[in-house]
């Protein structure tokens, strides 16, 4: 299993942590799930509602996410996997990270940001059906030039 | 009316996206849900029967957990009730370990 993302939209939601640093940024994946892993046809900029502890925390309202999640059906796209950014923090999820993942089958890519400077991008693939079984399993990024390409 | 299945949940919805139900509240709406489909109860409500914490439900651009009569709001056909688990995270907190293996991070 694979992310696939195009570069423009890859280095996008890297921007993005660069562009909140020192807080952490937040964002969706649309696209489609394939056999090879999710594929990312577009990425969308969400708000972090946790403006209390908004550089070690993020939060995506709900009502945004269904928004977002309209908008993508309209393009024949759903939700595939959501971005954020850890400001001078590694790339790695964090046991919060952990606990409040719920989109099984989803793609959780996170940026560390040292210094305002964007640094490296893991993604992790939410396995398992329930919160008693479920598990991050890194996955690897493979970059296209365009949206569906190694599909 | 229509309700709205998210991705993680459409394995236990034969992958549909919407589904159809018939029902006058938001809770009877969840009912026939379930009643359709099983395998959704235990990941949307608690063995006593509520929502999960981390499942929101929303009646159009509703929250359902703040209505005046929550789960009991009547609702219409041409309602929609969207199913959308939270997102959320943060740096905070211990580092993981990946399942499949260890982080080496520069």
């Amino acid at each position: 299993m694979k992310l696939h993302i195009t570069q423009a939209d890859y280095d996008a939601l890297r921007a993005h942590g660069e562009e909140t640093y020192p807080h952490e940024c937040c964002g969706v994946m649309l696209g489609h799930a394939k056999d090879d892993g999710n594929h990312v046809a577009a990425i969308v900029r969400a708000g972090n509602t946790r403006t209390d502890s908004a550089h070690n925390r993020y939060n995506i309202s709900p009502i945004e996410l269904i928004k977002i999640q309209r908008e993508g059906r309209k393009q024949g796209l759903d939700i595939v996997g959501f971005y954020h950014s850890h400001p001078d923090h590694p790339a790695m999820w964090s046991s919060t990270d952990f606990a409040e993942a719920h989109w099984f089958g989803c793609c959780y890519v996170i940026t560390s940001v040292d210094k305002g400077k964007a640094n490296l991008t893991n993604a992790f693939h939410l396995s398992g059906t329930t919160e008693d079984d479920k598990a991050f399993q890194q996955e690897e990024i493979l970059i296209t030039e365009a949206v569906g390409e190694n599909a | 009316m229509k309700i709205n299945i998210p991705t993680p949940l459409r394995a236990f919805t034969d992958k549909q996206a919407t589904v159809e139900v018939n029902g006058a509240t938001v809770q009877a709406g969840l009912d026939a849900l379930v009643a359709a489909h099983p395998e959704l109860k235990n990941h949307l409500f608690t063995p006593d029967g509520k929502l999960r914490s981390f499942v929101n439900v929303y009646l159009n651009d509703d929250d359902v957990r703040y209505l005046p009569a929550a789960e009991a709001s009547a609702v219409s056909a041409d309602d929609e009730l969207t199913i959308i688990p939270s997102i959320a995270g943060g740096r905070t907190g211990r580092p993981g370990v990946s399942a499949s293996r260890a982080l080496c991070c520069r």
